[in-house]
């Protein structure tokens, strides 16, 4: 008999799977030729819903279903970030798909199982959980790459993600595989008991294998080659959203897989990886044309600043790698928003080039993006600059002296780029033909207000994400 | 009246922001939107006024503070003061911002909104650098000074905009980032981000790993202040920034964002690392002599009148940072006079530029000629002001030169010697500029019929002639509170030359027996 506070342990995601449910079985029922926006507004009602089961949730720490789900506070700190990505792309998707003519109602269905999925990542403490919930968020979103069906580009990037993405998660089972054979137990707490006694050259090699699986899906070098390809060809919000939810949950099954196991021989690791991310990303941004594919370099790079607070370790590093996590998600999401209603109809309008004189035309979306890019840099005042200051401080802490100056270069170097953009937008204006740009519709507005408070509320007032960053952090040591 | 001192600072650095918001949601009318922000940025001078008005001379540390806990961890406080070296840089910057306003008033017409928006968020980010005692609200206000700029240089500015607002933001943005690091070691190694913590902390030798870090840690915060002040060879991008920045821009740049960085140096690097800074002196005021004369000589040689002016900067500027690093009580006196005489005259140069500007489209000398006759007021108010620049006794900018150069020589004598020839130098090239611009006969006929200053234009120079006057005959107004906090921030250094050096009195009197009152 499973008590019912399990159920309440596991209550967003049961919420979410509802809805996506009900976004699947009201679907048929609207004519093919009408307009499928009320099922976003289902799965709007869902997001809600499940933030509001993610507050109730918050009182119920503990374990649930025979030790594999566990609430705690750094769940709930990734649940509600997840859920405040996908409240922003379900937004920023409402009037995206009216526009591109994609008229499939599952889309909304996919975006709450995928997040039912990185919840799920969150809290599972069980690696074959994990993996389940690993599955449910990338299938969804190797579908939802493709979902501009008419562009090729959309068709290879669904592709590319699907195959490289299931070699990846094939290596993060094969880890998985390997812990078990090395501690007899796929419980990270469990594992986290024997591996205090005992390190065999299995842990070792379990360590490396899961840490390339989720470095795949984190986009950290050199496991990222797949990230500009796909995130040009899938649609902008999915993007959006594939680069901060799935981004952020995997962050989480990383932490908890190094962390709270006590997982010997990732430093190293790490260390590299953070290192050839940062330079890598931000190298590739420098020359980048597209949009979509600056960020999508830019996001290799913040992976890299992540993983340096993975390096810093301890509580300090712990914390600040979810603090950076939650931001970048403000901020992305934020700044692909934007990209999306830019894009125009089929895409059309995502070089450099379409931005020269946004400035001028629409002030307001330009002001917007212009604070989105800031804080992608790290300038006061927003929260990415309050992250990054935030990592650097974790990684001094420890003693990373060499990995902070490679960081801090790097950071330097990224200002180029970003810059590259507003530039375009403000001080660029000889352009004949002007891309067009429609006027923000409610939904996403509602969307860009939330992210963009989101965002000043980080880089202003962090305080108290941060205690509560730092409060998960100790939860996931205990 | 309590309460007003504890917020004053606050008030005075979020007046600006708070205008900037309001003027966000303000209709597009540029007319009301130049009034509200002369109006906005005229409140906060007033308000600022109150900081010297209630200024008690002579105490040490900082005044008018207030200190919250604003971040807990790290801990971070929102910790404001000032003493009497950055009360007058707070009112400098409050000072010239009206005037910035009033200068663009026609020459800036499109994206009126945008522009005075930032050119207010800028005031504030200025502001805020002058009276942050916490280092890291220190960087936070640093690093927010340059998106304005950039962008102010980027769409408002001439020609090669772009590429200069690029230069300066790439220059500035990787030079802070060392601070950064610094910054961030020092919060590591002390717990606290409060300048007054970590200065007694370091005095007190209670650093660990002090000695062997303080090295890169004085070159991580030197970098930083070094590009901004500009010092020579980091000064390549201010030349660009200033030939392409609109009037505004240039007078801000100038008269106040180049003060962040010798301010920084005389706050951060000599306040925190005395041992450092005497070490590394030899070479530091080696550059800075480079830079009086190499700018001044470049300068001489500039086609375009307003690289000229940039030039100068680079040379008087580089007099501040030999004062400083005299470690003189006079020298350094001078030095924070003189940030002080060149944000005024600099700043007035500029301006005057920008008023040429705006009649010919031209900064190129050769293009003018014979000015005098058809601007005689205008020809009048550079006169006045270009004697201001080159430090003719009575004017403002004799006033520090002087306390530099003796500084300087306390110092090292040939260090006076060699800075000597600045000044005639900077004689040199502003009266040759002046003799092809204004003298000679109209070779260009446009110019027959230039408009002499209007009403506006002569608004905005006419306090700025006042200060530099009032400043060369009366420094005592000012230097009655910079002595004392100059002598508190060099106690360190009092073993030095320092036993030689003359207290305030001595100076006046000295001061006062050359220009033979």
């Amino acid at each position: 008999m499973i008590p019912t506070v399990d159920y309440i342990r596991i209550l967003p995601e049961v919420v979410l799977a509802i809805f996506g449910i009900l976004v699947m079985l009201v679907d048929p029922v609207i004519p093919a030729q009408d307009s499928k926006k009320p099922l976003g507004f289902i799965a709007l009602a869902g997001v809600v819903a499940g933030i509001a089961a993610t507050v109730f949730q918050s009182g119920y720490y503990g374990l649930a279903f025979f030790n594999t789900v566990r609430v705690d506070s750094f769940s709930i700190f990734f649940h509600i970030v997840v859920l405040f990505v996908a409240l922003v792309v379900v937004l920023s998707s409402l009037d995206y798909l009216e526009v591109q003519q994609i008229k499939a109602g599952e889309y909304y269905a996919l975006v709450l199982f995928a997040t039912v999925g990185m919840m799920l990542m969150s809290s599972a403490i069980e690696l074959v959980l994990i993996f389940i919930a690993l599955e449910i968020s990338s299938i969804s979103s190797y579908i939802l790459a493709g979902f501009r069906r008419r562009a090729a580009e959309s068709a290879e990037s669904s592709l590319k993600y699907f195959l490289l993405g299931s070699f990846a998660t094939a290596f993060f089972l094969y880890g998985v595989a390997m812990v078990f054979g090395a501690t007899g137990s796929t419980n990270v707490y469990f594992i986290a008991e024997v591996l205090t006694t005992q390190h065999s050259v299995l842990t070792y090699l379990a360590v490396a294998l899961m840490f390339v699986g989720l470095g795949f899906k984190v986009a950290s070098a050199p496991f990222h080659v797949w990230t500009p390809d796909v995130y040009e060809g899938a649609p902008a919000p999915v993007v959006g959203f594939m680069s901060t939810g799935p981004k952020a949950a995997a962050f989480a099954v990383l932490l908890r897989v190094l962390f709270a196991t006590g997982a010997p021989g990732w430093f190293w690791l790490v260390w590299i990886s953070a290192a050839l991310s940062m330079t890598i990303g931000n190298i590739g941004a420098l020359v980048q044309n597209n949009v979509k594919r600056l960020l999508a370099y830019s996001s290799i790079a913040h992976a890299g600043y992540l993983l340096v607070a993975f390096a810093a370790g301890q509580t300090m590093g712990i914390s600040a790698a979810m603090f950076y996590a939650a931001s970048y998600a403000a901020m992305n999401v934020g700044a692909f928003a934007i990209v999306a209603h830019l894009a125009g109809k089929g895409e059309r309008y995502v070089t450099l080039e379409d931005y020269s004189g946004l400035g001028r035309r629409s002030p307001l979306i330009a002001a917007l993006l212009t604070i989105f890019l800031l804080s992608l840099i790290g300038i006061p005042a927003t929260g990415g600059f309050f992250a990054k200051f935030y990592v650097f401080s974790a990684a001094l802490q420890s003693n990373l002296v060499g990995l902070t100056i490679i960081g801090v270069i790097n950071s330097a170097i990224a200002a180029y780029y970003y810059l590259r953009i507003i530039v375009y937008m403000y001080m660029r204006d000889e352009r004949a033909v002007e891309a067009p740009v429609a006027p923000i519709p409610f939904s996403l507005g509602a969307g860009l207000v939330i992210s963009l408070i989101a965002v000043i509320y980080l880089g202003v007032l962090p305080n108290r994400v941060l205690d509560y960053a730092i409060r998960g952090a100790q939860d996931l040591m205990k | 009246m309590n309460y007003i001192n504890n917020n004053i600072i606050t008030i005075v650095t979020f007046l600006p922001f708070v205008g900037a918001l309001l003027l966000a949601i303000f209709p597009r009318r540029d007319r009301d939107i130049r009034w509200f922000a002369l109006g906005i940025s005229l409140v906060t001078l007033l308000a600022s006024l109150h900081l010297p008005w209630h200024y008690v001379r002579g105490l040490d540390g900082f005044q008018f503070e207030q200190n919250l806990p604003w971040i807990s961890h790290p801990n971070i406080h929102y910790h404001l003061g000032i003493d009497g070296i950055s009360m007058w840089l707070v009112v400098l910057t409050t000072f010239l911002t009206p005037l910035c306003v009033l200068i663009s008033w026609k020459s800036v017409n499109s994206q009126v909104k945008e522009f005075f928006i930032l050119m207010l968020i800028l005031e504030t980010a200025m502001i805020g650098v002058f009276v942050a005692l916490d280092l890291f609200l220190f960087y936070f206000f640093w690093e927010a000074t340059l998106i304005p700029m950039a962008l102010i240089i980027g769409i408002w500015g001439h020609g090669r905009r772009i590429y200069a607002a690029v230069k300066f933001f790439l220059y500035t943005m990787i030079a802070s980032v060392f601070m950064l690091a610094a910054i961030i070691w020092l919060y590591v190694h002390t717990g606290s981000f409060d300048f007054v913590a970590v200065r007694d902390a370091i005095q007190n030798g209670q650093i660990e790993g002090f000695a062997s870090a303080s090295k890169w840690l004085f070159l991580g915060f030197f970098v930083a202040f070094a590009v901004k002040v500009p010092l020579f060879p980091l000064h390549t991008w201010l030349p660009d920034a200033h030939v392409e920045a609109p009037t505004a821009g240039s007078v801000l740049l100038a008269g106040v964002l180049l003060k962040m960085g010798t301010y920084g140096l005389l706050r951060f690097n000599v306040g925190l690392f005395p041992d450092q800074s005497q070490r590394n002196a030899p070479w530091i005021m080696v550059l800075a002599l480079i830079s009086i004369i190499s700018g001044a000589l470049v300068a001489m040689v500039q086609p375009n009148v307003k690289k000229l002016i940039a030039y100068t900067s680079v040379s008087h500027l580089g007099f501040v940072v030999l004062g400083i690093f005299s470690f003189t009580q006079i020298g350094v006196d001078g030095a924070v006079y003189q940030m002080l005489n060149h944000g005024v005259s600099t700043g007035a140069l500029f301006m005057l530029l920008g008023m040429m500007y705006e009649r010919r489209h031209t900064y190129d000398i050769s293009e003018y000629g014979g000015l005098a006759t058809p601007m005689p007021v205008f020809a009048t108010f550079f006169t006045f002001i270009m004697l201001s620049s080159v430090g003719l006794p009575l004017m403002n900018g004799f006033v520090g030169e002087f306390l530099i150069l003796s500084g300087a020589f306390q110092a090292r004598q040939i260090y006076g010697i060699l800075a000597a020839t600045g000044v005639i130098w900077s004689a040199c090239y502003l009266f040759w500029m002046y003799q092809r611009v204004f003298y000679g006969n109209i070779t260009h006929p446009v110019n027959k019929n230039l408009q002499d200053m209007d009403a506006r234009e002569r608004v905005s120079m006419w306090p700025l002639a006042i200060a530099a006057l009032v400043m060369g005959v009366a420094p005592n107004l000012w230097l009655h509170s910079i002595d004392p906090s100059v002598a508190f921030a060099l106690k360190p250094f009092s073993s030095g030359f320092q036993a030689a050096a003359p207290s305030a009195a001595h100076i006046t009197q000295a001061f006062l027996r050359v220009i033979g009152r």
